[in-house]
């Protein structure tokens, strides 16, 4: 009896391999998700359906998967890492992680939304606005600079939330854009209106609606988020800064392809997916983003991307952050 | 010298639990000197000593609470307590930052009991910011701990002498504090270590409660600069901190006597009399702000969003996921922490203190330390084990091993060497006293180890998200992937099966524990 059991168990064994072979899909890739289940997961459902080819998906926060990827570097069992915004990218892609894109997807989308060295490509776009409480302030009330918001008028009414990447990225395009003396005083000014400051960008937009702050720094779609969650009645509006203002910067959410990959035609698919005019209709209307490939409609209610008047930038030196992180440190933004 | 059967396992092991040191002073020693200047500031020192001070209140608020509840629920007549027993040791598997934002949402500038006190004419609940609201939760989410180990000592020590004492004349608190405390001493030790020292790796609650602790700012330089070798300095001070605290902990322990005796009959329970009530009050009390303000909060964000929720089968699955890595966890905790606890009370020395500091460092280092500590190992030592569900039940396993060793060494620290040895006298080999005196002797202890193990690796995080095989969720990760996004409303049906998943195995395993008349 007990002669049988090693010779039965390699034959459920084997059976069991060649099921799971002959089950297997044409091909299957690895994503690194740093945008979450709750946002993408209905679209890459919609890519495995209509290419065949499986994707297993880590979903975790972008910098933490970057931290990930720099650990693995050759082994990486990832293809493709799809990244919230474009700093996280260009940081692994400084650090030799990712390869070459083809100019057939690079060229779907503008310019500045793609890595000047063709490493990474901008899949949707995510604007900086100021969140304010429509029940105690107008349209019209508003700055049209960020840098206004430093006047003491504004002491004890704003929220940010400067662990936030998003955030960060926003004060390294200031940098950039400004200069540093000018990024420092401007955080040194803000800090002197004594701000509230918030992990997240969601709970920033709720403290608006909670009146618990009148206005906060964050990007466009936390508002519509909660609006389609709450109802129209949601007293939270969205402000666009005018004339090239750092705070008028359109940051890029997108995608790159790793360097160990072994399945880089399958990976490239999963790019040229998220650049069809499906799924760019996808970010619109259900992450509430900004379409970048030209001619799919942006989100409902929103000033048009070309209508924002965003700051010229290369984003892919956004992600010179420590820089940044040195600065909101001194100036005691940050512990 | 400890016998090689003890020494061999307890080397392993602790050559497990040193990973992750290991790995920071790898990455340290890649640090760029010019960006020392960027944390040797006086500003590191403040978060430093904030973080302490923060860790050691939580530490003394969860004696406050563990201990009475402890001996409430264990000991005395106290109206449902089974009851009690189950509900107050839940609010372990609510993730900290859940527990943060009810609390917030609750006591907050806008919060709904704030409300209701400005209504009533009441104006002004203090901040619920900074210091004192991030120790006010974070004893919440810890004192579980205190409650648990503390639990399982009462539960297994003599009756006998607390009735000797009474019977001498003694009040109910004369006994509890000359003959009940020095006997529980130990166990409250080890209870009050681990919420330490939770406290200090925690940076979930803190970052909602917006108090900078030391922890944050690690978890910052991971999030913001890639630079991981700076954040692997400062990682190494807060090592240094859990070397500082087990070692006080140890002299603590060292210098009571334990009174080992095995009860030979389930205690008679003690009659609160006119304390009946004030008692349950205090129950309540601890289950209002420990439980019910996070169900209620998951309740609110349920009827905001209800049919917006995930796919059925989704939940399911990731419930299976939950269970079975919990209890994976659990199992393999409590098979690595009974070497470590037989050496921690039998064979105690310079060598013992050394492996105890390295077991308590893994617990102590922020997750996402020990998570890149266990890809840089398994990566360069077997590949093919990356990713899978055995390396992060081992993960999960050497994070929460002194969750196990706690309770375990509370236990058999309470059984008589003497009856070991009657017992080989009497002809059993080392094996046979074992599994007929030792293990009997030990089972509330792995029982509460179990349970507390499982609570914890049901709510965990960055090793989940980084080392789980690619696509595994669990609720856990459901929790977080919809709250992230500010998806509430979909982050409540994972959370309310979470603490309902808690509820049933505490019931369960209690149930287990509960002695055998």
């Amino acid at each position: 009896m007990r002669s049988l059991v090693a010779p039965l168990a390699l034959v459920v064994a084997l059976t069991g391999v060649l099921a799971a072979c002959s089950a297997a899909p044409p091909t299957s890739i690895t994503v690194y998700s740093g945008r979450s289940e709750a946002l993408v997961g209905p679209l890459i459902e919609r890519f495995e359906t209509q290419t065949g080819i499986q994707a297993e998906v880590r979903y975790g926060s972008t910098s933490e998967l970057a931290a990930l990827i720099l650990e693995e570097g050759a082994n990486t069992p990832a293809d493709v890492y799809f990244a919230q915004d474009a700093g996280a990218l260009g940081a692994v892609a400084a650090a030799g992680h990712l390869r070459t894109l083809p100019s057939e997807s690079l060229n779907r989308v503008p310019e500045r939304f793609r890595s000047p060295d063709s490493q990474w490509v901008g899949l949707s776009g995510r604007a900086r606005v100021l969140v304010y409480d429509s029940r105690e302030l107008t349209a019209e009330e508003l700055p049209a600079s960020i840098e206004a918001l430093t006047d003491p008028a504004w002491s004890g009414r704003l929220g940010w939330a400067p662990t936030n990447g998003s955030f960060q990225a926003f004060v390294t395009a200031f940098r950039l854009l400004k200069g540093d003396a000018a990024a420092r005083a401007w955080l040194e000014g803000i800090q002197a209106n004594d701000p509230v400051r918030y992990d997240e960008n969601g709970l920033i937009v709720q403290a608006v609606a909670d009146g618990e702050i009148d206005a906060g720094f964050v990007n466009h779609y936390y508002m519509l988020q909660a609006q389609a969650e709450q109802g129209a009645d949601f007293p939270v509006r969205n402000h666009f800064f005018g004339a090239a203002d750092p705070g008028a910067l359109v940051n890029a959410a997108g995608a790159g392809i790793l360097t160990p990959t072994d399945a880089e035609a399958s990976a490239r698919r999963f790019i040229e997916f998220m650049l069809s005019n499906e799924s760019q209709a996808y970010f619109a209307t259900e992450t509430f983003e900004y379409p970048l490939v030209s001619g799919v409609a942006g989100p409902e209610g929103l000033p048009a991307l070309d209508q924002i008047q965003s700051p010229d930038l290369d984003l892919s030196d956004l992600s010179d952050l420590q820089a940044t992180l040195t600065m909101l440190n001194e100036t005691g933004v940050l512990p | 010298m400890p016998p090689a059967w003890l020494l061999l396992p307890a080397l392993a092991i602790g050559a497990l639990a040193a990973l992750p040191v290991v790995y920071l002073i790898v990455r340290a020693l890649g640090v760029d000197a010019a960006a020392i200047g960027l944390i040797a500031r006086p500003r590191t020192v403040e978060l430093f000593v904030a973080s302490v001070g923060l860790a050691l209140t939580v530490g003394a608020g969860a004696i406050a609470i563990g201990v009475p509840l402890a001996w409430l629920t264990a000991r005395t007549d106290l109206p449902g307590r089974r009851l009690w027993t189950i509900v107050t040791a839940v609010p372990l598997a609510i993730p900290s930052y859940v527990m943060a934002f009810a609390f917030v949402a609750a006591v907050g500038p806008r919060g709904a009991i704030s409300d209701l006190l400005r209504q009533a004419g009441l104006s002004g609940l203090p901040s619920v910011y900074g210091f004192a609201g991030a120790a006010i939760v974070l004893t919440l989410a810890t004192y579980p701990y205190v409650l648990l180990t503390t639990r399982t000592a009462l539960v297994r020590s003599d009756p006998a002498i607390e009735e000797a004492s009474r019977a001498l004349g003694d009040g109910a608190l004369t006994t509890f504090r000359r003959v009940t405390l020095p006997i529980i001493a130990p166990a409250i030790a080890s209870g009050a270590l681990l919420a330490v020292l939770y406290a200090l790796a925690d940076f979930g609650a803190v970052a909602i409660l917006q108090f900078d602790s030391f922890a944050r700012a690690i978890y910052i330089q991971y999030r913001s600069s890639f630079d991981r070798s700076l954040a692997a300095l400062l990682a190494l001070m807060l090592v240094a901190v859990t070397f500082a605290v087990s070692a006080i902990e140890w002299r603590i322990r060292s210098r009571r006597p334990t009174v080992r005796n095995a009860p030979r009959r389930p205690p008679r329970p003690i009659p609160l009399g006119r304390w009946r009530w004030p008692a349950v009050v205090f129950c309540a009390t601890v289950t209002f702000f420990g439980l019910v303000i996070p169900a209620a909060t998951i309740a609110v964000w349920l009827t905001r969003g209800l049919g917006q929720g995930e796919p059925v089968s989704a939940l399911i699955d990731s419930g299976a996921n939950s269970v079975i890595a919990g209890s994976l966890a659990a199992l393999v905790a409590a098979v690595l922490a009974l070497p470590v606890a037989f050496l921690l009370v039998r064979h105690p020395g310079r060598f013992t203190a050394w492996i105890e500091s390295l077991v308590y460092s893994a617990y102590a280092v922020p997750g996402i330390v020990l998570a890149l500590a266990t890809v840089f190992f398994v990566l360069n030592v077997a590949p093919v084990a990356y990713q899978t569900l055995f390396v992060l039940v081992l993960a999960y396993a050497v994070r929460f091993l002194p969750q196990a060793i706690g309770p375990a060494r509370t236990s058999l620290g309470q059984v008589s060497s003497g009856l070991v040895e009657a017992a080989r006298t009497l002809g059993d080999n080392p094996a046979g006293a074992f599994r007929s005196i030792t293990l009997p002797l030990l089972r509330p202890g792995i029982v509460a180890g179990l349970a507390l193990v499982f609570l914890t690796t049901v709510k965990e995080l960055p090793l989940t998200l980084l080392l789980g095989p690619t696509g595994f969720e669990t609720l856990a990760t459901q929790i977080w992937g919809a709250a992230t996004e500010g998806f509430y409303a979909r982050a409540a049906v994972p959370a309310a099966l979470l603490m309902l998943l808690s509820a049933v195995t505490v019931g369960v395993l209690f149930r287990a524990e509960e002695p055998v008349a």
